[in-house]
């Protein structure tokens, strides 16, 4: 036997925060322990790889050479899948995933349509490399962008060259980045200072997570072409504090990177100096706001000021500074190696590229997307995710977290690119796309937004602080049945006036959930007002609990699942509710299967 | 680790590739070695651990190494099917430690079929 | 429903817990490492935070104090970050996720039966010291939702009436 093994196998297990917490480092404790049992541990080699983006399937398994793909994989699998797979071959139907369209089982990663349809850039290493191996990185034309840059192109150069892209920021304002690095350049005022905002704030957003803790090399190689590009000698990376394997394995990544001379004095020999530091978060949603970031990296409130002067003029202790989100970072090597034109060729006419969105909520397929600009709402839902689970109907989807709008049924051929989303009254925001079925409230979502910025608004100006506040009991008083005629109205003004005359990016879109619902949903809110009913049978104090006796089939579901004994039923009766019992908990709701409770 | 320069990079590069061609890289030949219960018990492991050794003696880097189930012909085990890229792949029976060296020299790496060895021509599922 | 609000609205209880001298001790290596710039306020804090398991006034003056840095930018700072907390927290800590997709999959049932069944609020301790509860804003595990950290285990895919069960398990 020779020192280094070949190895014939490879397991890939996915070691996102998703599937850790469904316990995929128990899976890979299993694996350890049975190759180890059976002498196969220098046959085949185990690679902890970064999120694959399926999180809802996890804990994920893919064995190369085969690409075989398993899913929900738990410990006691390990022993046979050791015994068939890896040591006679033969794969193992009953954990391949069953896509709902294919009939049977599918075993290979390419043809399940998640995987398929979707189109890897920012994504393009996912669950191929092991997170915390630089030279894994490397081979797959890791640092070669930087190279390309440092030897062959100026710094003016590398800007154009960002220009020619049309990449935008993908962290929701959709700046062209081009544009931003090339006024940071002019500004001849050093130090300067680029960041890397990994304040992944939006709820039902986690691509930035994925990249940082599956890929981290790419956000560092991004980070210095543009320190290159706009002079730069430092960075950051603001990384919040609910990630704390993002903070850990970018750590790692730098101090390889300094090992290897890619971070650090005269690097590669080129005369470039660029180092990285990590700056984490404390917990404040607004400093995913610019200038407040640069506040909180000062180790100050984090509260957002008035621009201008801008970042590029005045960030970073009031040097010129950028700021990119770091799904824009983790796009700069394959359009530094490939060039802009590649890239402009790829998505629509305003908005080039690709996108990654979070899709979750009533969706069958939850996980992360890479897909074209320029693809349709229902291609992302029901090509791609799957559609809706248990029968249910779309009803809305909501894009741009709390800053964004609904677009609802007979809207989903819209195509998603930084204008036409605008033109439906949501955003891209940082890409979190929540499913809504007829389950859901829109009224109740459109609340609990607006609690959501209540809550994260720094106080600092009064619309955002007050105004916010008023909306808030506003919905409250609607979905608990104290809605009056004019409401509505109200609800309107004020949320022009919010929109209008906050100081900041947070504040001037907070109240975007309210008015898209209302836009859309205009007949919800009537009747919760006017009929004092709640018809997507989500608010309590909006719901009769009564049963429909037209529809019930008597199958005694409800009374089987009511926890506080309130439902009397007998076989082939209908079922009905005693309300001095009745604790409005909405059990029997959810389990009855035909619509028979209102 | 030293620092490294942009020629350094691009050895980084080679030699991580070659560790990575499992994971959909490109590939010259693929050895599929039949290890069905039959397979093992007549020494496909041996068969197996010949192959590995050889590809990591010589640094190859673009041949791949696999395993199926039990091929049918269990009177004939230990048996290889060996695809090479552009050739129709050939099924060897009654494989041991000798024969398996030779097969890897001559056929994966030289291209030329030890028609002494071969069964057939073609795959379970696809004649020639 | 009145229960539930009179619940939700009780104010977080003030502490009268007190750091003895001798233990304030324990900061002086982590202001000698943070020395020098405001911009180390907050991994100073952290550190502080994970020491002690809150930030009382008398550790944010002995950091004041060590720092160079005004005691009242100090507390600024503390109570603007949702991670800094100036009261004691129970052994466990249950952080439930009230992300969009946590939502519409049940977080908000999961939080009227803790705080129905444990007696705690959003922000609160319980009596025995074994919770604090704390609302968060999305961990970022969407595909696993609705889902609750405590401590350090990530609870995922978690059908509302299985909360307190989960809960139990923690002492």
């Amino acid at each position: 036997m020779c020192a280094s093994p070949y190895y014939r196998l490879q397991i890939m297990m996915c070691a996102g925060t998703g599937c850790i917490a469904s316990g995929s480092l128990d899976v890979r404790q299993a694996f350890e322990r049975e190759l180890t049992k059976r002498n196969l541990q220098n046959e085949v080699q185990i690679v902890m790889t970064g999120c694959n983006g399926f999180c809802a399937m996890g804990p994920l398994v893919v064995v190369y050479p085969d690409g075989v793909f398993y899913n929900q994989v738990k410990p006691e699998h390990v022993p046979l899948i050791v015994e068939e797979h890896i040591l006679k071959g033969r794969v193992l139907e009953k954990l391949l995933f069953k896509d709902e369209k294919a009939k049977g089982r599918v075993p290979l990663m390419k043809d399940i349509g998640f995987f398929g349809l979707q189109r890897l850039i920012v994504l393009r290493n996912r669950g191929l490399i092991d997170a915390e191996n630089i030279d894994e990185y490397i081979a797959r034309d890791g640092y070669a962008g930087l190279a390309k840059a440092l030897t062959e192109m100026t710094p003016e150069q590398v800007i154009e060259e960002v220009k020619t892209s049309g990449l935008r920021g993908r962290g929701g304002g959709g700046f062209p980045t081009g544009l931003k690095w090339e006024e940071c350049r002019r500004y001849d005022n050093f130090p300067k200072y680029t960041i890397c905002n990994g304040d992944e704030g939006d709820p039902g957003a986690f691509m930035d997570r994925s990249v940082m803790e599956g890929d981290p090399h790419s956000v560092l190689e991004g980070m210095a072409i543009s320190g290159y590009g706009i002079g730069a000698e430092q960075g950051y990376i603001y990384v919040r504090a609910e990630y704390p394997l993002a903070i850990q394995r970018l750590q790692k990544a730098i101090e390889d990177a300094r090992s290897y001379g890619l971070l650090g004095r005269n690097i590669l020999g080129k005369g470039f100096d660029f180092d990285i530091a990590i700056a984490p978060g404390a917990g404040a949603f607004v400093c995913g706001e610019s200038t407040a970031l640069m506040y909180s990296i000062e180790g100050r409130r984090g509260m957002p000021r008035i621009k201008p002067p801008r970042s590029a003029e005045a960030g970073l202790w009031n040097q010129p500074t950028n700021l990119n989100n770091v799904e824009t970072f983790a796009n700069l090597n394959p359009i530094i190696l490939n060039g802009g034109e590649w890239f402009a060729s790829i998505g629509t006419e305003n908005s080039k590229g690709t996108k990654v969105f979070a899709l979750t909520g009533a969706v069958t397929n939850v996980g992360l997307v890479e897909v074209p600009m320029g693809t349709t709402l229902s291609s992302l839902i029901f090509d791609i995710g799957g559609g809706i689970p248990k029968k249910r109907k779309f009803k809305a989807a909501q894009i741009g977290g709390p800053s964004g709008g609904c677009i609802p049924l007979g809207m989903e051929d819209v195509e998603i690119d930084y204008e036409s989303l605008q033109g439906v009254g949501a955003m891209m925001g940082s890409g979190g796309v929540v499913v809504m079925d007829e389950m859901t409230c829109m009224v109740d979502t459109a609340r609990f937004f607006t609690n959501f910025s209540v809550d994260e608004s720094c106080g600092k100006c009064t619309p955002c602080r007050e105004g916010l506040k008023v909306m808030f009991d506003k919905l409250t008083d609607i979905v608990e049945g104290r809605g009056q005629e004019g409401d509505v109205e109200f609800l309107i003004e004020l949320g022009h006036h919010i929109n209008n005359t906050s100081h900041c990016g947070l504040g001037k879109s907070a109240a975007n959930p309210v008015l898209s619902t209302i836009r859309y949903f205009r007949d919800e809110y009537d009747a919760h007002i006017r009929d004092k009913h709640c018809p997507a049978l989500v608010c309590p104090d909006l719901i009769d609990f009564e049963v429909i006796e037209e529809k019930c089939k008597m199958c005694g579901m409800c009374f089987k699942n009511c926890p506080s004994n309130a439902i009397v039923w007998e076989k082939k009766k209908v079922a009905w509710i005693d309300k001095s019992k009745c604790t409005r908990c909405r059990t029997c709701i959810m389990n009855c299967k035909f619509g028979a409770i209102r | 680790m030293p620092r490294i320069s942009i020629e350094d990079l691009k050895k980084i590069k080679e030699e991580q590739k070659g560790k990575m061609v499992l994971r959909g890289g490109s590939h010259r030949a693929k050895v599929t070695v039949h290890m069905g219960t039959c397979g093992i018990a007549a020494g496909a492991r041996e068969v197996m651990n010949v192959f590995r050794e050889l590809i990591a003696e010589k640094g190859i880097q673009d041949v791949i190494l696999t395993n199926s189930g039990c091929a049918g012909l269990c009177a004939k085990e230990p048996m290889i099917t060996v695809e090479v890229v552009d050739l129709a792949p050939v099924k060897y029976v009654q494989v041991d430690k000798e024969k398996a060296r030779k097969i890897f020299e001559e056929h994966v790496l030289g291209g030329r079929v030890l028609e002494d060895y071969a069964l057939a021509i073609g795959s379970e599922t696809m004649a020639v | 429903m009145q229960e539930r609000d009179a619940l939700l609205k009780k104010k977080v209880q003030d502490s009268v817990e007190q750091i003895p001298r001798d233990k304030l001790e324990l900061l002086d290596p982590i202001i000698e490492k943070y020395q020098g710039s405001t911009s180390y306020l907050i991994p100073a804090l952290k550190e502080a935070q994970e020491m002690f398991g809150y930030l009382p006034m008398e550790v944010q003056r002995k950091l004041s104090k060590g720092l160079n840095i005004p005691a009242p930018h100090i507390y600024g700072v503390v109570t603007f970050y949702s991670f800094f907390t100036i009261t004691p927290r129970g052994r466990h800590t249950i952080r439930l996720c009230l992300g969009t997709a946590c939502y519409v999959k049940g977080a908000k049932e999961m939080l009227e039966i803790i705080v129905r069944e444990i007696g705690i609020n959003v922000g609160e301790t319980s009596k025995d010291g074994r919770f604090t509860l704390e609302a968060v804003r999305c961990l970022g595990a969407c595909g696993l939702a609705p889902v609750m950290m405590i401590g350090e285990d990530t609870h995922g895919n978690i059908i509302p009436s299985a909360t307190l069960g989960i809960i139990e398990g923690y002492q």
